[in-house]
């Protein structure tokens, strides 16, 4: 028999329209494969079996009635800790959050109910999505199914590791600076952050406004297109939502994988290589720019100078939004209250006690600088000189893309590094990210495919970035360059990772 | 001051260019332990004295990050706030359902009477 955690979620979703397995089975067998690798992962924060299962239920007897059902019905998902859920525990890798259980859906999270995908669980991540490692969990490291002792990268190591274990088909990420698609490269899975205000954010625990976006962890890119266009349009409830409907995305994706890009114009961003990056990345990149050509593409290269800023502008902008986000962890009306131990407790004493002891330590920083960033005298000089840098950024998207139909880089600079290797050196973690970071200061959408193997066995990513509202682009390439990489190397690329039970 | 900066000065200044850097960087102090224990309370987080001490420490990369922005982000060059242009966006003022305040008041630390309860506002005297 098949093991149906292996399949794909469209695998999935053509075998349950044909009724040649139930949900429950499906759901089962992942409920399954959580029980037998999570231990060793701890992909998981919170295991929702009954509420999965209850789904799946409801799927097989609607479908046995005769009742249309979206295609992706009864295919598992696991969701992102960040992401809230009602009458699931929700604590976005935060002790001050510990315990909470959210009374309403992230709008994304709704979608995925009235499609009625059986929802798995919450997957780990950095507390409050600040990390690149998934170190910084309240609730302990999530492992790279590819080897045990290396980070699955972050913050969404909790959502890649569970789709690269084969432990859910799908999963939601959120990516404010590469946390979709770094994860996805360090796991050798598709990881998708589109345009923003593609996805709403209404439910998602924001950490930086203006940068913040959803998207799919998957295996395939075609499972990325299903997924996206399932949780993508526009929602009332967050203002920055974009009006007009989504590009045709599974359309893109499945024209990709008939694997003709003639005509198609690549341009290689010149700042996102070079120094720093490592030698099998390059290398692994020059190759599959190769195979672009050998499709047609017409492969140039393009400058984007005021990327070399990006990293610097990005560690303004984020934790001065993040502190004014994070200013609601209070004490007051959920999560963690903690009273001062001497003397008097009012409410300002008690909110100074809960946050000293609820955040940790890379949070504490964070809203630290924020706090500095914003203070009074200094806003505009540090804030209002970081948004000037957007634009100049946004600018040499639009140079570059007026070039090319799309921009490529490695997605990040090095392969999975070991626990504990850049956890007292906040610059180099920040440095995993110096290749998405651009994409979310002007709001493009970006895409992690896998690119292959480093000599020692890990693996690598290739970022496809696309023009503001035109995903459908990536999707179109990201699809084509994993047909042809899956043709060469005769299988995905994760039938290659190490069995873990 | 002890950072590079002066409160309240716009960033305006003639571009630094990349070579002058290491010396614009040398010229400036450390963020000190006060300023530290200053902005936490701000911020409303009580720190141990050790954490005040490692985030003195840590604090520079603001420093490093605003000499880096400035070389670029000069006056003519206008700030974006949002990754795309949107203007205010409205909606008809009609009446939506609020979710049920008993759920609401389950995950509170502490409620009354249909109310969440909070600490006294303001000290004794």
């Amino acid at each position: 028999m098949t093991d149906l955690t292996r399949l794909s979620a469209a695998q999935l979703a053509d075998a349950l329209t044909a009724r040649e397995v139930s949900s429950a089975e499906v759901t089962r067998a992942h409920l399954d494969r959580i029980e037998a690798t999570d231990d060793k992962l701890h992909a998981f924060l919170h295991v929702s079996a009954d509420d999965a299962l209850a789904t799946a239920g409801d799927v097989d007897q609607r479908r046995a009635s005769g009742e249309e059902l979206h295609p992706l019905a009864g295919v598992p998902i696991a969701v992102k800790d960040v992401v809230v859920t009602k009458g699931i525990p929700t604590t976005a890798g935060s002790k001050i959050l510990e315990g909470w259980v959210p009374p309403y859906d992230a709008t994304l999270v709704e979608r995925i109910r009235a499609a009625r995908l059986p929802i798995l669980g919450k997957t780990n991540m950095d507390e409050f999505a600040m990390g690149s490692s998934t170190e910084h969990s309240a609730f302990g490291n999530t492992r790279n199914p590819w080897d045990l002792e290396r980070i699955p990268g972050g913050s969404g190591g909790g959502s890649a590791a569970a789709v690269a274990a084969f432990e859910a088909p799908l999963a939601i990420g959120t990516d404010t600076g590469g946390s979709i698609r770094q994860p996805g490269a360090v796991t050798g899975t598709v990881g998708v952050k589109p345009t923003y205000g593609g996805v709403s954010r209404y439910g998602l625990i924001a950490m930086a406004s203006s940068l913040d976006q959803a998207g799919p962890v998957t295996r395939t890119v075609l499972d990325a297109a299903l997924l996206h266009e399932l949780i993508g349009g526009h929602d009332p409830r967050d203002s920055t939502s974009i009006p007009e409907p989504l590009p045709s995305l599974v359309a893109a994706a499945r024209e990709g994988a008939t694997g003709d890009l003639k005509g198609l114009r690549v341009g290689v961003v010149k700042e996102l290589s070079g120094d720093g990056y490592q030698a099998d990345v390059s290398a692994r990149f020059a190759e599959s720019l190769d195979v672009l050509r050998a499709l047609g593409a017409d492969v140039v290269e393009v400058s984007c100078p005021h990327f070399d800023y990006a990293l610097a502008a990005y560690y303004l902008i984020m934790p001065s939004e993040a502190s004014s986000n994070l200013a609601k962890f209070d004490g007051m009306r959920f999560g963690l209250r903690v009273e001062p131990s001497e003397g008097p407790v009012t409410a300002e004493r008690v909110m100074a006690a809960t946050r000293g002891a609820g955040f940790g330590d890379e949070v504490k920083r964070r809203i630290i600088l924020g706090t500095y960033a914003l203070s009074a005298g200094y806003y505009d000089a540090y804030y209002g000189s970081a948004q000037k840098v957007r634009t100049l950024i946004q600018r040499d998207f639009a140079d570059a893309f007026a070039q090319a139909d799309v921009l490529v880089s490695p997605t990040a600079p090095t392969t999975a590094f070991k626990f504990g290797e850049k956890l007292d050196d906040p610059l180099a973690m920040y440095l995993n990210d110096v290749a998405t970071i651009p994409a979310n200061l002007a709001g493009v959408p970006g895409m992690s495919v896998p690119n292959g193997l480093s000599a020692d066995g890990l693996p690598v990513g290739f970022q496809i970035l696309a023009p503001a509202k035109a995903d459908d682009r990536m999707y179109r390439v990201g699809a084509a360059l994993e047909a042809a990489h899956e043709q060469s190397w005769g299988a995905p690329l994760l039938t290659r990772a190490p069995e873990l039970s | 001051m002890h950072v590079g900066l002066e409160p309240g000065r716009r960033a305006d200044g003639p571009p630094t260019g990349r070579a002058s850097r290491p010396t614009r960087l040398a010229l400036m102090s450390t963020i000190s332990r006060d300023e530290v224990a200053r902005v936490a309370a701000l911020a409303r987080i009580d720190l141990r004295p050790e954490e005040v001490d490692r985030l003195a420490g840590e604090l520079d990369v603001i420093v490093e990050s605003i000499a880096r922005v400035r070389e670029v982000a000069t006056p003519d060059v206008p700030a974006t706030s949002h990754p795309l242009p949107m203007t205010n966006v409205f909606r008809e003022d009609v009446p939506q359902p609020a979710l049920p305040v008993d759920d609401v008041l389950a995950a509170a630390p502490e409620a009354m009477d249909g109310r969440f309860a909070v600490p006294q506002i303001l000290g004794e005297e």
